[in-house]
């Protein structure tokens, strides 16, 4: 069958495609994650909390979805990389989970009964269950820059030969407290916006100005990790980009430096971590002066720029092999079929932009600062 | 491979995978009783109604949280213990499940908010409509898992591709409207909708009982009655079977569940008791009414239900043809171009997951003799008596739903609310649909083994290779997270219940008025 758009197209598409997903995870429930970790500090009294709670309480709930379907993206479209990450970062993968299934629970039942005791108890839980996913994912990334140790039998079958606590370098925790600063400001920018003025938005906006701030330099630091640490990979000359998806019919080889390479090859590129120390510094100027919709436009543009950086830097890699190189999956070589890559993109196509469509809908008929005061008059708040 | 991580993964998947449907049923009936319940508040404009929808909106609210929550791992458990599985059947298997997100978890996710926050923020008919979208999120969510799992029962539409060493798609139709997967979400859909009209049931008889908001709890018993009874008879008429005589695991899975050794002549009878015995390969005791498993399995009156032994014996030509088919495929990996293999590998290619039954007793399925060909032929077999009893216990307590839903329609209908023994039977009988809803899963997973996609590629094979101490840290890890949160929801729930529907303070407690006309509702 002969199919609209060819195969390396259709990969490319939906490499790009999975980078618009964890963006759109990034953008949406980045600020959840960010304001769940900032809601112990934010809030000193119940509230306080409360109304932090209630700035994502009616969201967050879809702003989630993006992760799953991010998962299920990866599943669907790189079914390859999806097994040998999600394996290979096994007890990482279960701190998220629980971190992740700890933080829905805590937005729902927390109010649910007076007990000082009780709402402590999730309050820290939310706190965890923002903060430790924030730290994972970028210490994933920073993982994954660097090549993880794993390698492929003859049956494709991958084998994980690294420790967990090997997952902890000085490189990729530069990358989990970027993720951690990136997200907290996010956050910190949305409770601009959507809390009320008093304490909890001037607590929210000396903390963003600070997290920032840290975001600029960790970019930085994790600039410098690429270029004087060495880190990067590169394919055999010739590599067949219409191929069948077989990582052990392409070879690739550790070529330290190279995650550089595409700026010089691609200059365009240039713009993604431009826009990654553009937006913090702008997400920093608006909150320091008050200016919410540049806050939050400068937080969301820092996350897309320097989420980009890291896939732009990479491409075609997405996840190469540390002990065994000719084992990395890239864009080439760990897709799903052709008419998979497909039928994907034409649901892709129609659905996506209904989701959109009615998220912004959603959002608007809850649009509105959540007021101290609405929370002793409104029952359905949490 | 090791067999204990194997067991262990299978084990955590088991766990995570109940649990998670202790909460997916409740979900997915109590949505669609909501919309029922606000489109009669919508239509007669009573606050009573309004009260009603408010209050099985907080249950449900409780309870699909922790659906949701338990589904992040269920997607995320394939990728971690099973990235085998992921990597062989990812090019099919995915595709559902990222619509699901994409067409259902979105939709339901994005508008439960609104549903619980937007009360005072939308015209009455705009809510029910965003009550809608949450209703048909969830259901629509349950189909697209449900072809996901239909097709690991029945792999329509793909094939193995020798240069990727994995299953690929080659017609997503056939994957779409998969027989198999039709018949789950019909069922599986029923019995969520039953569970819901259970609970719904339950409590009011309990108010009813205890004589504590009789106005609330006469319209919400008579929404449910009317729900379950249609719903019951749904579950029982369009059971699961109908998609049983398809395949070799299929028939296999029904003569499990019937412990029927030897293929009796046309139409078959239907076991009401017996005693299975893996010894002997044979049921004693039994107890049979002529005919009835032929026409329910084969909707013929000639064909025949084949039994376990006759299953067996095919199962060992397939493997014989399978490693023909094996032995091509590894000559094709170091020669992709040799046409020789290629021409052998068409001929037993459909076989080829057969000889992977062997791995769990040679490493090379070429090196096996008769008795291991012959042992791994009968692992064909899924475990007999627990299928046998799960089908009989299920099946007993899906005539015994249809039996109390008529009642509790007749009740409803002649107004006799305080008949106590009923509604005290009512109470009684809440956790009867979860059991019946869990032993459906335990007949359709246990009931597919070895297999984890049916003739395509063993459980065994499927797993991550990850170490038996990684397995113990996530297990004791889930059981104890998940325990606390099961203990948690619990105490909401009846903490909501004592409450009561009047909790929300601008609700006013009415004067209990005698009932009015109540529409019967649930078309």
């Amino acid at each position: 069958m002969e199919l609209l758009l060819d195969y390396p197209t259709l990969r490319v598409i939906w490499w790009a495609l999975m980078g618009v997903l964890l963006i759109g995870f990034a953008l949406t429930d980045g600020f959840d994650l960010g304001v769940a970790a900032l809601l112990t500090f934010v809030g000193r009294n119940d509230a306080e909390r409360r109304q932090v709670i209630n700035t994502i309480g009616p969201t967050w709930e879809g702003n989630q979805v993006w992760f799953i379907l991010g998962g299920g993206a990866i599943f669907a479209a790189w079914p390859m990389v999806y097994a040998v990450s999600f394996s290979g970062f096994y007890l990482a993968m279960f701190l998220v989970l629980s971190a992740l299934i700890l933080r829905p629970v805590g937005f729902k039942y927390r109010s649910k009964r007076p007990d000082p005791r009780w709402r402590a108890f999730w309050d820290w839980g939310l706190f965890v269950g923002g903060f430790v996913p924030a730290l994972v994912f970028g210490v994933a990334v920073g993982n994954v820059l660097q090549g993880v140790p794993f390698r492929l039998d003859s049956d494709l079958r991958s084998f994980y030969e690294g420790p967990f606590l090997g997952l902890f370098t000085p490189f990729t925790l530069v990358c989990g407290l970027l993720s951690v600063t990136m997200l907290l400001t996010h956050g910190a920018a949305w409770l601009t916006i959507k809390a009320d003025h008093g304490p909890v938005r001037d607590r929210a906006r000396t903390i963003g100005s600070v997290t920032a701030l840290a975001s600029l330099a960790l970019f930085a630091v994790g600039f410098a990790f690429v270029r004087f640490g060495g880190l990067g990979f590169s394919l055999d000359a010739g590599a067949d980009i219409a191929g069948p998806s077989n990582p052990l019919r392409s070879g690739a080889f550790a070529a330290p430096g190279a995650w550089l390479d595409n700026y010089s090859l691609y200059p365009w590129m240039i713009a993604a971590p431009v826009l990654g120390f553009l937006g913090s510094a702008l997400a920093f100027l608006g909150i320091r002066m008050g200016r919410e919709p540049l806050a939050f436009g400068g937080s969301s543009m820092a996350a897309l720029g320097i989420i980009s950086t890291v896939g732009l830097s990479m491409f075609p890699f997405i996840l190469p092999s540390s002990i065994d190189p000719r084992s990395s999956l890239t864009v080439w070589n760990s897709s799903s079929s052709h008419l998979t890559l497909f039928v994907m993109l034409v649901v892709t196509v129609i659905f996506l932009p209904i989701v959109l469509a009615y998220t912004a809908w959603v959002f608007k008929v809850l649009w509105g600062r959540v007021t101290l005061d609405s929370l002793r008059t409104n029952p359905d708040l949490y | 491979m090791d067999l204990a991580v194997v067991e262990l993964s299978r084990l955590q998947f088991a766990l995570t995978a109940m649990y998670h449907f202790l909460f997916v049923p409740l979900t997915l009936g109590l949505s669609f009783m909501l919309v029922i319940m606000e489109s009669i508040y919508v239509m007669t404009g009573r606050q009573i109604w309004r009260t009603v929808t408010r209050f099985w909106a907080t249950i449900f609210g409780i309870n699909f949280v922790l659906g949701v929550a338990t589904g992040i791992t269920m997607e995320f458990e394939f990728g971690t213990n099973w990235s085998y599985f992921s990597h062989y059947v990812g090019d099919i298997f995915g595709a559902p499940l990222a619509i699901e997100g994409l067409m259902a978890f979105f939709l339901e996710a994005t508008f439960v908010g609104l549903m619980f926050f937007g009360w005072d923020k939308l015209s009455k008919l705009a809510h029910l409509g965003v009550t809608f979208m949450v209703a048909l999120g969830s259901n629509l969510s349950a189909l697209w898992i449900l072809i996901a799992n239909g097709w690991m029962q029945n792999p329509v539409g793909a094939a193995f591709n020798p240069q990727t060493m994995r299953m690929e798609i080659v017609d997503f139709q056939a994957v779409l409207f998969n027989p198999v997967a039709q018949a789950k979400f019909v069922h599986t859909v029923s019995a969520g909708y039953v569970l819901a009209a259970v609970v719904v049931l339950g409590i009011s008889a309990y108010y009813l009982l205890k004589e504590r908001h009789r106005a609330f709890a006469i319209r919400s018993f008579t929404v449910a009655a009317a729900f379950g009874l249609l719903a019951s008879l749904s579950v029982v008429v369009l059971g699961d079977e109908s998609g049983y005589a398809l395949t070799d695991n299929q028939k296999m899975k029904l003569a499990a569940l019937e412990a029927m050794w030897e293929t009796e002549p046309a139409p078959a009878g239907l076991t009401l008791f017996g005693l299975p015995n893996l010894e002997t390969r044979s049921t004693g005791s039994e107890i049979k009414i002529p005919y009835v498993l032929g026409l329910i399995a084969t909707r013929s009156f000639d064909q025949e239900v084949e039994g376990i032994l006759d299953l067996v014996a095919v199962a060992e030509t397939r493997i014989e043809s399978g490693v023909i088919a094996y032995d091509a495929v590894e000559r094709l990996k170091t020669d992709p171009e040799n046409l020789a293999a290629r021409a052998q590998y068409e001929e037993h290619k459909n076989d080829l997951g057969y000889a992977m039954l062997l791995r769990r007793y040679v490493d090379d399925p070429r090196q096996a003799d008769a008795a291991a060909i012959s042992t791994a032929a009968w692992d064909t077999v899924p475990n007999v008596p627990l299928m046998f009893w799960s089908f009989r216990i299920m099946a007993g307590i899906g005539f015994l739903m249809v039996a109390f839903f008529a009642t509790a329609f007749v009740l409803a209908s002649m107004r006799r609310y305080e008949t106590r023994w009923f509604l005290r039977l009512a109470v009684l009988i809440i956790p009867l649909p979860w059991i019946a809803a869990e032993l459906g899963w335990v007949l359709a997973e246990v009931g597919r083994q070895p297999w984890a996609i049916e003739g395509v590629l063993p459980t065994f094979l499927g797993a991550s290779s990850l170490t038996v101490p990684q397995l113990w840290t996530t297990i004791i890890g889930f059981t104890v997270f998940y325990g606390i949160l099961a203990i948690v929801e619990v105490g909401l729930i009846l903490h909501t219940i004592k409450k009561g529907p009047y909790a929300k303070s601008e609700d006013q407690h009415p004067v209990d008025e005698p009932a009015g006309p109540i529409p019967v509702a649930a078309e």
